[in-house]
């Protein structure tokens, strides 16, 4: 070792030099890629939005789900304030989730409106329309909530008598493979489909039960199987999908749709 | 070891110098996924990767960096390197850089890239050092592999997503060991492959640190 190497001047433009070359090398990486991640993500979300809508499945190459997804999809923006349409922010570009951490675009829940324990709620959401000759065919809310380990994103699909579940599931979370991760399974998400989400009152009725259904309970309309060893992880979904149809979520505003006042 | 071949420093770590298995290096990360195969491998792709390029870098400016700020030079080359691969999977494997979430960032944390960057190639020259980090790479990846197949077969009766024994949630006869899917399946795992790694290769147990001494004879005790 040589002092000259062991120098102050050395270690500090070693250091720096170091430093700039990776810093170029990083982001080089970030710039050069981010228009394929940007697009990536898109479309994940897209895919995932048509294969609850029953439109599609995951085998679609990206170019079916952006054709398809251009076709038959229309999103539009809702003011969960007032729970009707709104025209304030651009559907297509406007994040909803980063939104709820801005508070000019959120509000916080107090502890007991808060069951999905998502902390935040944005005040606009993009909602997914599917249309079919001017009617009203298939509505996909994007709901979110704490399961045991994560937040899950996913999306309902409802059917135009804002009452039937159309596709449900969701495209993001990480709660254990096997147990919670069972949310996946698509024999599990195939039961909510035909369900009831409103009681003839129009509370939002529809839960995940422990263990499972019995079919001849005259709520069974309303209730969904349990996952087997995944106890938080069912009353989650049971909380995030009451908190999102309820009134902190899109209560209102599939009220005023079925008025025909959104 | 004066002159270490490529030969040995790229086949040694896989068996009889595993980085898991007698090191006892990266656990955290093996326990996080090798849930199934395809996330494994993945990993085991990524780690090599950067490993070895870690490695090359490291070496290549080892004679300039001085030894006072030694460590985290190599902490910027590696966290570099990790952010781009990281990167490069979001854009063309992005379902799979989902499921690996933070575990590819979480590269930079691993001993085995630190480890052999200090070991190794701070006094070896490049082309052996690439070597080496290949080498280390493929013995990590064996475990994970191995771990990974193990898991994914009893724990969900599929491999690599191809169903092998049908579960019982979807109508089949096997019913899964759900236990295999929860990361301290793996720690069992692992001790249980350096067990069976140690009676094949004898030389790798380690003298113990105390003996346990005899009993005291009963008459020097009064």
């Amino acid at each position: 070792m040589s002092s000259s190497k062991e120098s102050i001047t050395r270690t500090l433009v070693v250091a720096l030099l170091v430093c700039l070359v990776c810093s170029v090398f990083v982001a080089g990486a970030a710039v050069a890629l981010r228009p394929i991640q940007t697009e990536n993500r898109l479309l994940d979300k897209q895919r995932s939005i048509l294969s609850i809508a029953g439109l599609g499945d995951a085998s679609m190459s990206g170019a079916q789900v952006k054709q398809v997804f251009a076709e038959r999809i229309e999103a539009r923006l809702v003011d969960l304030e007032t729970g009707k349409f709104s025209d304030a922010q651009d559907p297509i570009t406007f994040d909803p989730l980063a939104s709820s951490k801005d508070p000019a675009l959120s509000k916080a829940l107090a502890g007991q409106d808060d069951i999905a324990s998502i902390k935040r709620r944005e005040r606009y959401s993009t909602v997914y329309i599917v249309e079919q000759d001017g009617q009203l065919d298939t509505l996909i809310i994007p709901v979110r909530g704490y399961g045991l380990w994560s937040t899950l994103h996913g999306f309902i699909a409802v059917k135009g008598d804002l009452n039937t579940v159309a596709g449900f599931g969701f495209y993001e979370h990480a709660e254990t493979p096997g147990l919670g991760g069972e949310v996946d399974n698509p024999k599990w998400r195939k039961q909510w489909l035909g369900k009831n989400l409103f009681n003839s009152k129009d509370e939002v009725a529809i839960h995940v039960v422990k263990g499972n259904v019995d079919p001849s309970s005259p709520q069974a309309i309303h209730q969904i199987d349990g996952l087997a060893g995944a106890t938080l992880t069912s009353n989650g979904v049971t909380h995030l999908v009451q908190f999102w149809l309820g009134e902190n979520g899109f209560g209102s505003f599939i009220e005023h749709l079925r008025a025909g006042e959104a | 070891m004066s002159q270490p071949t490529i030969k040995q420093v790229v086949l040694d770590p896989i068996f009889s110098n595993n980085p898991i298995g007698l090191q006892i290096l990266g656990i955290c990360s093996a326990l996080a996924v090798t849930t199934n195969v395809q996330t494994a491998l993945v990993m085991s792709v990524a780690l090599t990767l950067v490993l070895a390029f870690s490695n090359t870098f490291i070496s290549l400016i080892r004679s300039q960096i001085p030894s006072s700020i030694r460590m985290i030079v190599q902490m910027v080359i590696i966290a570099s390197l990790v952010i781009v691969v990281d990167q490069v999977l979001k854009a063309y494997a992005y379902s799979l850089s989902k499921q690996l979430s933070v575990f590819v960032g979480l590269i930079i944390t691993n001993c085995i890239v630190m480890g052999r960057a200090e070991a190794f190639a701070m006094s070896n020259p490049p082309v052996i050092s690439f070597f080496d980090g290949i080498g280390n790479g493929l013995g990590y990846s064996a475990m994970l592999i191995v771990l990974g197949i193990i898991r994914e077969l009893f724990g969900a009766g599929k491999l690599m997503g191809y169903t092998i024994m049908p579960v019982v949630n979807d109508g089949g006869w096997y019913l899964p060991n759900g236990m295999l899917l929860l990361p301290p399946s793996a720690f069992f795992l692992i001790g249980l492959i350096i067990w069976a790694l140690r009676m094949w290769k004898k030389e790798q147990v380690e003298e113990p640190d105390f003996r346990i001494a005899a009993h005291s004879p009963e008459k020097e005790a009064y």
